[in-house]
């Protein structure tokens, strides 16, 4: 025989079993669950249990909606997929029929039994055990009401691309304030180092300015470059921001954006941000023509006065004394409601596929060398040259997923390669009519028109070659190799081994998380994958939200995307953002914990535990309080009080103790203890 | 009775790493031994020492805890206290004669759930080969419970 739980109820609790189609029933047999659920657990309070095909559906919910009417139900089990899928739908339902919606409890029986266990007789017993749980829990549940948090009208978001600009402009066009925080001396991200963007082919510049502008004149948008978040404190609807604005070394009220200053500079820099390399800046500068804000930045580290003390050639010529070199780097606090993180991606680094040969063969060039090559305002006016900065190339390679679909390197495809080679190959064409080669190995284009454009480049004349590239290299075999770059490559369609020689290859690299993907996710208390992209709250259903109440996410910080995707995520967060300001407050888990002053012994155990300091000790009265305004919920004083006297809802120490009685103690197969050995 | 012998394994789960990597073992069909019960907090700093005593004296052959990775906490930190938690339990169920190989410590994050599943798994094992859990006195299972202990020296050989 098995200890009971000693304690009676007079609670009344309705069980239903979900089939989810065949994603339950298909490994659990639910009847039996709910027919044992019925008989077994009837002293415990449960006077109906039910199995249907799809409780989420509306007829699952109204079933539970008449129970609790007609048989008077005041606690509600569901037995079906896991909380953070379903667990709002079916306490909206108990609200409905009018009981408290927190008198009710989803326990997962898909994604913790019938998805992961292929014996069918242990998974239907496990099942039985977590309705058991589940059971026990809810007898302890309490009637709760959501807390309500206002909703700071301010946003920020973070990274000022083409997917931070949408969201920026989207939500300051419906008249709320936002910062836009960016890294780099101006907007743009990458899409400003693009010439063409497929599959259009409309240049990205005359696409991407006018909203650079917009950002810069918006009445609304507070638009900080050159700077960085630091830190992140408060929860949603009330964050406190801290932004490193870095010394510009210019005073941007007086500062016309003339561009003397970068005139006269005698110090060149090679452009490894803007430029991909190929091409020179000055030591004050702005990173495009274009550039929104105006203002250039004094690049301290190359600066010649910064570096020996004189010069000062800007400080002499600037008709607006705009040069400030006292400048020094100034903390910002901001207040905001949401943020929206656009942070973008980094590219990979292709000189790790040493086999390719980049930055040891001169006329191996990257994907952004050559949007830099190709681009009109570009260090070569768009002219596609090879290294020598002279000859055209009468052949090109180019080489798809390089450092993606590879284990050796990243696993995933970086979604935009096979587009952007393929742009790639028909400005070769257009501008150059040299000979194309295209090495790929599967051809991915699947949005709207980019199919169409795959096969106007394959009628251009673009010779495709399917297989991965073993090697390039200059070593030649042939006469007609002779310094040349040749591709090594298994022609998988054929069947054969190729060499070709080409002038100029270009890798088209993948695109990776930012190097500081992890430490910009736990500035923002969000979680990347293990690759290093934002995770979102759901793949499907709520792809622009994060785990983190208030934190939203958009464009390629999330993943590879290209700039149609990146666009409407951007908008996507946005109106996330502009919902939740415009409801004012939100409702948020009524998941806190608070102390009986009764109780407690003011031994101050808990006192350090909070991060989020919400406990106040009186010292007057010798007791601890939890202020709820501060509260997050964790629970972590909770379970250090050692008189007990601090207790969380939904959490509580009775639930947890009650679940765990229940997965254990209504165990038919394993009882846990016999009573001999019990007490 | 090994042979058969079949561990029962209590895991408290962190709401926003452990539970969703649960979620994401499944949602993946990534296969582990049913001899694991979840149970969800939303931190695994709210796990009371106790949670894990009541386990084992509830008819628990093993407990596993699960949270955030260090420094990945939600609540910013709060794992660094059920690291120090768990380190004390061992040292408390080793000095009650317990194997402290009945609990073990996990680190899953959301995107783990390949990584959970071989955990529990390994568990599981590691739990078989202990063979079941006996307590070697009677274990109140809730304090109205608690029956009055004997003196250590008028309790005999145990």
């Amino acid at each position: 025989m098995m200890s009971k739980i000693n304690h009676s109820t007079t609670e009344r609790v309705g069980v239903y079993v979900c089939h989810c189609g065949s994603n339950i029933a298909g490994v659990i047999d639910v009847e039996a669950v709910a027919q044992w659920a019925a008989e077994h657990l009837k002293d415990r309070g449960v006077v109906i249990a039910r199995d249907y095909k799809f409780m989420c559906s509306s007829l699952g919910q109204e079933l539970i909606e008449k129970d609790i009417q007609e048989l008077g139900l005041t606690r509600v089990v569901v037995a079906a997929c896991s909380p953070h899928l379903h667990e709002a739908t079916f306490r909206v339902a108990c609200q409905r029929a009018g009981l408290n919606p927190y008198l009710c409890e989803l326990v997962s029986i898909r994604e913790q039994a019938s998805w992961v266990h292929t014996d069918k007789h242990a998974a239907t017993e496990k099942a039985k055990a977590i309705v058991s749980g589940g059971v026990e829990r809810v007898l302890h549940h309490t009637p709760l009401d959501p807390l309500h948090v206002p909703i700071h009208p301010a946003t920020l978001v973070v990274g000022g691309g083409i997917a931070g600009i949408q969201a920026a402009l989207e939500i300051a066009d419906a008249g709320f304030p936002v910062y836009l925080v960016e890294r780099e001396p101006s907007i743009g991200g990458h899409m400003a180092q693009f010439d063409k963007t497929f599959p259009t082919l409309d240049c990205a510049a005359c696409i991407l300015t006018p909203r650079m502008v917009s950002i810069g004149s918006h009445p609304n948008v507070t638009l900080m470059t050159w700077s960085e978040v630091t830190n992140v404190a408060g929860y949603v609807g009330n964050f406190t921001v801290t932004v490193k604005k870095k010394a510009r070394y210019i005073n941007t009220d007086l500062c016309t954006g003339c561009g003397i200053c970068q005139e006269k500079c005698p110090k060149k820099v090679i452009d490894d941000t803007f430029e991909a390399g190929l091409g020179y800046r000055k030591a004050v500068y702005t990173p495009f023509p274009q550039a929104v804000p105006k203002y250039p930045v004094i690049d301290h580290v190359n600066c010649t006065y910064f570096q020996k003390g004189t010069c000062r050639a800007c400080e002499k010529l600037c008709p607006t004394d705009a040069i400030d070199f006292n400048q020094e780097d100034e903390i910002v606090t901001l207040q905001v409601g949401n943020i929206v993180l656009a942070t973008g991606y980094d590219l990979f680094d292709a000189r790790r596929v040493a086999q390719y040969g980049y930055a040891r063969l001169a006329n191996v060039f990257t994907s952004i060398e050559f949007e830099r090559l190709s681009n009109a305002a570009g260090p070569t006016n768009g002219n596609i040259v090879l290294r020598d900065g002279v000859t055209v190339p009468k052949t090109v390679g180019i080489i798809h997923c390089t450092g993606s679909r590879d284990r050796n390197f990243n696993n995933y495809c970086s979604a935009i390669c096979c587009m952007q080679s393929l742009k790639f190959a028909h400005l070769v064409k257009e501008r150059t009519g040299a000979t194309v080669y295209n090495f790929y190995i599967d051809i991915r284009t699947t949005a709207k028109a980019y199919d169409e454009f795959y096969q106007r480049v394959l009628e251009e004349g673009a010779i495709f070659v399917r297989g991965r590239v073993a090697e390039v290299t200059d070593a030649s075999r042939m006469p007609n190799e002779e310094g040349k770059l040749i591709i090594q490559v298994e022609d998988t369609l054929a069947g054969l081994q190729r060499r070709i020689p080409v002038d100029m290859v270009i890798l088209s690299v993948g695109l990776e998380p930012r190097r500081d993907s992890h430490e910009v996710a736990k500035l923002f208390g969000i979680s990347c994958s293990s690759d290093g992209w934002i995770i979102e709250k759901h793949p499907k259903l709520d792809p622009v939200a994060t785990m983190t109440e208030g934190v939203f996410v958009a464009g390629c910080a999330q993943g590879p995307k290209d700039i149609p995707n990146s666009v409407a995520q951007g908008a996507a967060a946005a109106a996330r953002v502009l919902g939740r300001i415009q409801q004012k407050e939100i409702a948020l888990e009524p998941v806190r914990a608070s102390v009986d002053e009764s109780k407690c012994s003011g031994c101050r155990i808990c006192n350090g535990l909070c991060p989020f300091n919400a406990i106040i000790f009186h010292e007057d009265r010798m007791v601890t309080e939890v202020n709820p305004a501060l509260c997050q919920g964790c629970g972590t004083c909770v379970a250090a009080c050692p008189a007990g006297a601090i207790s969380g809802t939904v959490f509580s120490n009775e639930q947890i103790f009650a679940q765990m009685e229940g997965l254990l103690l209504h165990n038919i197969e394993h009882p846990p203890l016999t009573e001999g050995v019990l007490a | 009775m090994n042979d058969t012998f079949e561990p029962v394994i209590i895991g408290f789960t962190c709401n926003w790493c452990s539970y969703r990597a649960a979620d994401l073992a499944g949602t993946a069909r990534v296969k582990y031994p049913p001899n694991i019960r979840l149970i969800r907090l939303m931190c695994s700093g709210r796990l009371d020492p106790t949670f894990v005593l009541k386990a084992l004296a509830s008819g628990a052959d093993g407990v596993l805890i699960t949270g955030c990775h260090p420094g990945e906490c939600h609540y910013l930190e709060q794992n660094y206290k059920t690291l120090r938690r768990y380190l004390m339990l061992r040292r408390v169920l080793t000095q009650m004669g317990i194997e402290p190989e009945r609990i073990k410590l996990v680190w899953a994050s959301a995107a783990e759930g390949v990584k959970l599943a071989q955990e529990i798994t390994d568990m599981v094992e590691q739990i078989r080969a202990l063979g079941p859990f006996k307590p070697r006195y009677p274990m109140p299972l809730n304090p109205s419970e608690v029956v009055e202990v004997q003196p250590v020296a008028e309790r005999g050989t145990v």
